[in-house]
């Protein structure tokens, strides 16, 4: 069959690119400029084998979770292959594999970091924030006033950048994690604040009328109605809010920090210019913000599989 | 609309009225501590009195920070070094620099994902996740690998802009492109319209709400973004270098100035934002399908 012939062929040209990275000098495409057909060649076997799995998507759903794999692979593996093949100093644009290294070498640093960053400051400001945005949210809800003074401050709010507070939080609450906790709770209480209100302001009306007419009380409605009804709001802002957390412990850790953390490594690597180290520190703060987005992103599916977004798929 | 004006209202009096009493029992608290130091007398009238003309306070009152706007706005001329409307200037260059660069990108890129769908499964869950990653961490980075090539200045700033803003208008668009009514995808297909009329005449039309509602969200991290890329990289003007030069030199009557500038700054943004797409709506017929 020509057609198993011809796919044997483009996955013989990937492979074989994939071992003239691997196994090269440094500066090869400058000794023998030719080879920079053999990325063009393999980048194009690589989109055809991508839409033939495209096209059969529907028969396997494993085809899925592969494709966008085996598109990041190539991607990595071009840019192993200019930066190692132009021998673009590591400075400049550390190769994958030198950030691997990196990242293997220096496990129990970058352990510490994250415990710091991520274990104290994030979890911290994050319970918190989130927390007493739901609480406020709760009381606001069947008090107008507050509400009235807390939405334009609320949308107020998310135009404004809010990681400027941190240099003052810094100097109210030490170096220490306490001061980057705050600049989190700052910042995710409004998120949370605003979807929970929106969301406990959806519950429909005839929903309302049932829970009166079988005279449930008022912790009842609110378990049984009104809590259910805002919970996909809440996962909106908590997840959005996780990816803020990791934002603002970093860039509070800019400002002022004791000798661990992921933003004091960052910026103290970028002067001392280890890019590879840098760039394991991104890789390990990239790990954590999808594992927590994933891990939210699972409860909600698990507690919301009632819930029409979700009973159709 | 009298009630909610009411209700802001005091709300903005009692968030005040809060501020000076804190700023009190902060500055006193540092002011005693100090007098204590130097083993002085002191009573409560003396510390009251002093609270808010202390030099580095912890909490300036709002006057004092009032006075600092005043005086790094309206005293300096625009060039001097010390105006906050220069380093204003220098932030919103680089912000909107950013904020159309990245819109057109993530408008070329939701293009890309909704015609190819080779493109969309390959592509689309690594734009998802990489919403998840903390971007603005390599903002350093991207400024120092840019500088060590000769491009400083603007530019590095504004692809860190850029880079945050893209991402939300990339995913409004995927979505408002394929908004599109059914009915009216086969109206097109009735009248053997071109895929470039179809796109031009319906799902371009379709998307403009999408479009908008994600603007307002990427102007706003633009302007986060050039803030944050000015931080740690010493970087000579803007807003960010003055947050950060003001917390080195505890002069915190700047940081907050500049804070209130930056905020002022977001909210004249998102407003404009917002303006645009009032008028595009009105054209529209006031119609809004997002």
């Amino acid at each position: 069959m020509p057609n198993k012939l011809k796919y044997l062929l483009y996955i013989t040209l990937i492979i074989a690119q994939l071992f003239l990275v691997l196994f090269s000098e440094q500066g090869f495409y400058q000794t023998m400029p030719l080879f920079i057909i053999l990325l063009i060649a393999a980048a194009f076997s690589m989109s055809v084998l991508l839409r033939r799995l495209t096209s059969q998507q529907s028969q396997y759903q494993s085809f899925k979770l592969l494709i966008p794999i085996l598109f990041a692979f190539m991607m990595l593996l071009t840019w192993e292959s200019i930066v190692k093949g132009y021998a673009i100093s590591a400075i400049l644009m550390p190769t994958p594999s030198n950030i691997g290294q990196a990242l293997i070498n220096n496990i129990p640093m970058l352990w510490a970091d994250f415990k710091q960053t991520y274990l104290k400051a994030v979890l911290a400001g994050y319970i918190i924030g989130c927390l007493s945005g739901f609480l406020v949210a709760q009381w606001a809800v069947n008090n107008k006033v507050l509400r009235d003074a807390l939405m334009p401050l609320g949308n107020f709010m998310s135009a404004i950048p809010i990681v400027g507070i941190a240099p003052i939080m810094v100097m109210w609450f030490g170096f220490d994690w306490e001061s980057k906790a705050a600049v989190i709770v700052i910042m995710t209480f409004f998120p949370m604040f605003i979807n929970t209100l929106t969301g406990l302001q959806s519950t429909d009306a005839l929903h309302q009328d049932l829970m009166h007419t079988y005279a449930a009380k008022k912790s009842q409605i609110f378990f049984k109605s009104q809590l259910p009804h805002a919970l996909p709001f809440i996962f909106n802002a908590l997840k959005l809010n996780a990816s803020l957390a990791l934002i603002g412990a970093i860039v509070a850790e800019f400002f002022g920090t004791p000798i661990v953390g992921m933003g004091f490594r960052i910026s103290t690597e970028v002067g001392r210019m280890n890019m590879d180290l840098v760039w394991a520190t991104i890789v390990v703060a990239a790990i954590a913000g999808s594992l927590s987005y994933g891990a939210l992103a699972l409860l909600e599916k698990r507690l919301l599989f009632w819930h029409p977004s979700y009973r159709n798929t | 609309m009298k009630q909610k004006l009411f209700s802001f209202v005091s709300l903005f009096g009692a968030v005040i009225a809060i501020w000076y009493l804190a700023s009190l029992l902060m500055n006193g608290n540092q002011l005693i501590n100090n007098l204590e130091r130097k083993n002085q007398q002191w009573d409560y009238q003396q510390i009251v009195s002093q609270a808010y003309e202390v030099k580095r306070p912890m909490l300036p009152a709002p006057h004092k920070i009032g006075e600092e706007l005043v005086k790094s706005i309206l005293d300096k001329p625009v060039t001097s070094k010390r105006s906050l409307i220069f380093h204003a200037q220098i932030t919103l260059n680089s912000t909107l620099l950013g904020f159309v660069f990245g819109s057109i990108l993530g408008i070329l890129i939701a293009v890309g994902i909704v015609y190819n769908k080779t493109l969309e499964s390959s592509l689309m869950p690594w734009v998802i996740a990489s919403q998840t990653i903390p971007i603005l961490a390599i903002a350093p980075m991207i400024v120092v690998v840019l500088g060590a090539i000769n491009i400083t200045g603007v530019i590095p700033k504004a692809v860190i802009s850029m880079y945050l803003s893209f991402f939300p208008v990339t995913i409004a668009m995927v979505k408002g492109l394929r908004s599109a009514d059914k009915l009216h995808e086969e109206l097109m297909y009735t009248y053997n319209a071109s895929a470039r009329d179809v796109f031009w005449k319906l799902r371009w039309y379709a998307a403009q709400p999408y479009l908008f509602a994600s603007l307002k969200v990427a102007i706003a991290s633009a302007l986060v973004g050039a803030i944050v890329a000015e931080l740690p990289t010493g970087a000579q003007g803007g807003l960010g270098a003055r947050l950060l030069s003001g917390s080195y030199y505890g002069q915190t009557e700047q940081i907050w100035a500049a804070l209130i500038v930056a905020a002022t700054l977001g909210s004249i943004l998102v407003w404009l934002v917002g303006l645009a797409e009032k008028a595009l709506l009105r054209r529209r017929g006031g119609l809004s399908n997002a």
